[in-house]
């Protein structure tokens, strides 16, 4: 009756490059929270989202 | 497919972080500043201050907020696109809808409540800048090793037969949720680091505003991206149809 209850579930292999790319999501969240000179940039990165790198919750200083 | 909703994802997330930014614009902010006030007051201890000698300014601060919560709401957002292509098909969730809300619903309570609760956030002037290594890992750990409970958590619920009683599902997904989160959460050690003499009201106001930035981010996330998949769905089933009609007319 409902047609959305037997979906197909995307094939293994196709997820697979999306995963990679959910590695480079993982990169940015960590140039957000942690970055303290890795991306060349000093302290400019850090400081800039020492705001909101507070008010989302991370441990800081 | 799968790259649509990953291109969706980025969509709905940036969306999603910038009205977590303008959340935590109107009720962080200010306990921020608060907070680096008394900071501030503080520092005739000199060896304290904080933000006198920073390279960019409080305004720019403030702004970069919106960067901040946009770019880990995009992210985020992504990360929650390959989550949903991973899970659609696979879980109980029978609709696109039901699966987005509820997959945001998990994450946040798995990555954000639970860390809260172990680990809440501090505004500035809160924290001993030599733990902050020890307490960035206590955090993560917490915060992965209840994203993994959730994943048990809803493994135990879609192996469970379909005939089972209404309570026996979230009964089971829950206790194991809250027994393996829980039991992480009691074993890492506890930091408490607020002196005794900083403003309640300041902590507390703090820590609500920033639970509502991460409230507002994943309930838009969830809401958005599951209008944006049911609606897509739906100009999707009504295209061929018509191609049909013009297959068909003579």
């Amino acid at each position: 009756m409902d047609p959305a209850a037997n979906v197909q579930p995307f094939p293994l292999r196709q997820l697979l490059p999306a995963l990679l790319l959910g590695v480079l999501f993982m990169l940015a969240i960590y140039l957000v929270q942690y970055d303290q000179g890795v991306s060349q940039t000093g302290s400019l990165l850090h400081e800039l989202m020492h705001d909101g790198r507070h008010l989302l919750g991370v441990p800081c200083h | 497919m799968v790259w649509t909703l990953v291109r969706r994802g980025l969509v709905v997330g940036a969306i999603a972080g910038l009205l977590a930014g303008v959340f935590a614009f109107v009720f962080g902010e200010p306990r921020v500043q608060d907070a680096i006030d008394i900071e501030n007051a503080a520092s005739a201890h000199a060896s304290l201050a904080h933000v006198g000698d920073w390279v960019v300014s409080r305004d720019e601060q403030r702004g970069g907020l919106f960067l901040a919560t946009a770019l880990y709401g995009i992210a985020a957002g992504g990360l929650f696109s390959i989550a949903f292509a991973a899970l659609r098909g696979r879980g109980s969730q029978r609709t696109d809808w039901e699966l987005s809300t509820r997959l945001a619903g998990a994450i946040f309570v798995a990555i954000v409540v639970v860390p809260f609760l172990k680990y809440p956030p501090n505004p500035p002037a809160v924290g001993d800048p030599e733990t902050i290594g020890e307490r960035t890992a206590y955090y993560l750990i917490l915060l992965v090793g209840s994203a993994l409970a959730m994943f048990a958590a809803a493994r135990v619920m879609w192996s469970m037969r379909s005939d089972a009683p209404p309570w026996a599902r979230p009964l089971a997904g829950a206790g194991t949720f809250i027994v393996v989160a829980g039991g992480l959460a009691l074993a890492l050690p506890a930091i408490q680091e607020v002196p005794r003499d900083f403003p309640a009201p300041l902590i507390w106001e703090f820590r609500l505003s920033s639970l509502g930035t991460q409230a507002v981010l994943w309930a838009a996330l969830g809401v958005g991206f599951g209008i944006a998949t049911v609606r897509a769905a739906a100009a999707h089933g009504r295209a061929p149809a018509r191609g049909e009609r013009s297959v068909a007319a003579p």
